[in-house]
Order: structure tokens, then C-alpha cells, then sequence
């Protein structure tokens, strides 16, 4: 559905970049909107920092895919625009994974195969198909770094609330004393589910009081 | 076949010709990250590697790498397998050997390192290099103190005719410890203290005699 309001978006009225940068981070946030790309969500948002990684990987490949494909957009006949666009998201998640181990071996080994599966996230397919292949690179630029900052800000929301409840810790800081009880639940993966329901609650909760004032 | 593809869709070569563009430059990308990565990915590597030797030989800060060939141990070259680690301290006195070990876990394979004391007979450090247990109750083989503790001095002596290891290490109920030889396990993490257990018999049943039986490789290395 999301996806056809975009398309109408784009053809009957002309945002400007900063509406397309916009869009991404409340509008249409891509998790708490969109609701796109949970497997990442729920799997690798036990810590703040695993959180950070992952959505600034994800938006790192976000970017440089709906670079490439809006400026091959004229280039790749209709036919094979999904293998195309495929091809160009799994090269930079391989980059992505390289650069990953050559910051931090601990890193690489936290997120694990988490890393391959931004290749099936469905943010960045859909990205590429709804908006780039339509759009100037400079929109489609835009585009990506609202929706990858959106992604970013959803991701570290539920890894802040999943840590500190379930590690009592913030970045690994201790933030309780010592007779704190840890919700270990919250870190294993129902307690995705808990708080990815907690948040889209507040988030609907907002959207709703915005609609009726 | 080339003239059926001229004949079908007018497009067809514009769809190979994209096809064949993207993968060409994907694949330079992706070679050209290879490249300029590898060379770091492999030193983190080495350093993550050598930093678990020294953390499971207390007191070495220095170390040399085995291979076991024919019989012996032979100085180790990068390609090899069944590769060992032999630690020493600053003035190169003998302080242990690591051996890396992997076994079945509750999630996934669980790969650990242990050091072993040819002296004392004994496991005398342990550290989780790859595990994927789960978090909060499994990943306390990696955290829980006395479950670490464990692994300060862990009885593998030989039998008299030091071809095996006289008892066989085993992890009991949290608590229940009574023996040099007995890992006192988790409770919440029953199955990976087991494993570690397991794979701890079953690597210093394959490894100590043999190392034992070659224990002045090790010595006369240094000396050379």
C-alpha cells in the first residue's frame, strides 16, 4: 500500500529533496510505518551498539544501491530490472561485510550472518523499485538518507530499550546497581517482538493525537 | 543460438548488455574491497587469535606455532592444519601450550581455545573464541566467573604408561564439583557447560598424550 502512495507521490505533485529526506524518518519511517526489513529488526537490535551497526550498514548499502540504480535507471530494460538491482545490492553488502571485518573482528562476530541478510531486506529492493529506477539521482539520494536515517533511528530505539532493560547497561555501561534483576527475555528474541510492539504503539499513539488536533 | 537471439525480442542485447555491465562492475568492486581489505581482516585476525593465546597461558607474551606432522611437532607455516601454539614468557621459558578446540553447543558449533601446562598436567586458561549460545543463559559459558574459574587448574593427568588421560574430564551439576578433573557446570546453561566438557575431553584426549610424549620439541625450540 505504502508503496502505490509513493508512486502517486511522485508523478501527481513534485516534493522537493528535503520532502523526500523527510519522509523516511516520520511519514513513511520504514520500521515503524512500513514496517520493512524486520528480520534485521528483531534479530540484531539486542544492544544499542549491534543496533547502530546494523542500521548504519543497512543504510550504507541503502545509499550506494539507490545511487547506482538511479543512474542505470535508463539503462536496464524492464525485464531484468530485479536481477539488476539484486546484483548491485548484494555488491555492496559484500562490501559492506569486508569493511565491517576490517573495522572490528568483534563487531563482524556479534552481527554474524545478519550482515549477508541485508541482501533480502526488503527496505532496500523496495527502494530501488518504488523509487530510484524513477527518479534523479539527487531524489534518489535524498530518498536514501531519510529512509536509512529513519531505519537507523528505529533500530537503535529498540536496542537502547532491549540493552538497558536486559543487560541493565547503555553501550555496555553499567547503568543500575548491583541488585538489579536483568529482564533477560528482552534480549532474546520475544523481547524484539515486545518492544517493536512497545514502540509502534507510542508511534501510532503520536500519529493518532497529530491526526485529531 | 546467437541468431535465435537477434530474432526474439529487439531487446534482448540491451538485457545482456546491462546484465553483463552491472556484473562487470560489481565484480570490480567487490575484488577491489577484497584487495584493499584483506591485509587488515588478516592482521585483526592474527591479533584476535594471539591475544586468546596469551589470555589462556597466564604470564607468556610470547608465542610460537606447531604443527603436527609424522609423528612430531614441527614448527608450524601458515598453510598447515592440526596447528598448536606453544607460549612462552619474556625470557623465553615454557609456559604452556594452546590448543584450539570446537564442538556442538546448543545453537551451533562453539569454538574455543584452552591452554594446557605440560609441567602441572593441567588445563590452565579458557576463552570462548566463537559461540553462538544463546544470549543471557548459554553465553554464560563465556561470562560466569566460577564457571571460568573451572579452568584455572583442570586436572588432565596421564596414566602411568602416559598414553591416555587417567580421568576423563567431565562436567557435573552446578555445585556438585568434587573432583580436580570436574567442570562445575551452569544451571540455565546446562547443555553448553556440557559441551565445553565434552570438548575439552575429547581435545586433551587427542592432543595431551602426544604433546606430552613430545614435550621437549617444545623446550629445545627456544634454545636452538
Amino acid at each position: 500500500m505504502s508503496n502505490q502512495e509513493i508512486d502517486k507521490g511522485s508523478i501527481n505533485t513534485a516534493p522537493t529533496s528535503t520532502d523526500e529526506f523527510i519522509k523516511g524518518l516520520w511519514k513513511e519511517n520504514p520500521v515503524f510505518v512500513q514496517v520493512l526489513g524486520m528480520c534485521p529488526v528483531l534479530a540484531v537490535s539486542n544492544t544499542a551498539v549491534n543496533a547502530l551497526a546494523m542500521g548504519m550498514a543497512t543504510a550504507f548499502v541503502l545509499l550506494m544501491s539507490n545511487v547506482l540504480v538511479s543512474l542505470l535507471r535508463n539503462f536496464i530494460p524492464k525485464e531484468v530490472r530485479i536481477a539488476s538491482y539484486i546484483l548491485i545490492i548484494a555488491t555492496f553488502v559484500t562490501i559492506t561485510d569486508y569493511a565491517i571485518q576490517a573495522i572490528s573482528v568483534d563487531l563482524h562476530k556479534s552481527l554474524g550472518a545478519f550482515i549477508s541478510l541485508i541482501v533480502v531486506n526488503c527496505l532496500i529492493l523496495s527502494r530501488a523499485e518504488a523509487f530510484a529506477s524513477k527518479n534523479t539521482v539527487s531524489k534518489s539520494v535524498m530518498d536514501a538518507l531519510g529512509m536509512g536515517l529513519g531505519f537507523i533511528i528505529a533500530l537503535f530505539s529498540l536496542g537502547a530499550v532491549r540493552e538497558i532493560l536486559g543487560n541493565g547497561a547503555f553501550f555496555g555501561i553499567s547503568l543500575f546497581p548491583d541488585g538489579f534483576q536483568e529482564w533477560v527475555i528482552m534480549i532474546l528474541p520475544a523481547g524484539g517482538f515486545f518492544t517493536l510492539a512497545a514502540w509502534l504503539l507510542v508511534f501510532n499513539l503520536i500519529k493518532q493525537r497529530r491526526a485529531l488536533s | 543460438m546467437k541468431e535465435q537471439k537477434t530474432i526474439s525480442p529487439p531487446n534482448s542485447f540491451k538485457m545482456i548488455r546491462a546484465m553483463a555491465g552491472i556484473g562487470i562492475i560489481c565484480g570490480l568492486l567487490i575484488v577491489l574491497t577484497y584487495e584493499g581489505t584483506l591485509p587488515r581482516i588478516e592482521r585483526l585476525r592474527a591479533e584476535a587469535l594471539q591475544e586468546a593465546i596469551f589470555k589462556v597461558i597466564p604470564s607468556s607474551t610470547q608465542m610460537r606455532p606447531f604443527s603436527y606432522q609424522d609423528n612430531t611437532f614441527i614448527p608450524a607455516k601458515e598453510t598447515d592444519e592440526n596447528i598448536i601454539y606453544a607460549g612462552y614468557d619474556d625470557l623465553g621459558e615454557l609456559k604452556g601450550v594452546a590448543i584450539v578446540a570446537a564442538g556442538q553447543g546448543y545453537a551451533d558449533i562453539i569454538r574455543i581455545i584452552y591452554g594446557y601446562s605440560i609441567d602441572k598436567q593441567e588445563v590452565i586458561g579458557f576463552y570462548v573464541l566463537e559461540s553462538k549460545e544463546t544470549p543471557g543463559l548459554g553465553d554464560k559459558i563465556e561470562k560466569e566467573q566460577f564457571f571460568l574459574d573451572n579452568f584455572n587448574a583442570l586436572d588432565v593427568a596421564l596414566t602411568e604408561d602416559k598414553n591416555a588421560i587417567k580421568n576423563k574430564v567431565t562436567t557435573v551439576k552446578q555445585g556438585g564439583k568434587l573432583n580436580e578433573w570436574e567442570i562445575d557446570g551452569i544451571t540455565g546453561a546446562t547443555i553448553s557447560s556440557r559441551a565445553i566438557g565434552d570438548i575439552i575431553a575429547k581435545s586433551t584426549e587427542q592432543w595431551v598424550p602426544i604433546i606430552y610424549k613430545n614435550r621437549e620439541v617444545f623446550k629445545s625450540f627456544e634454545n636452538e
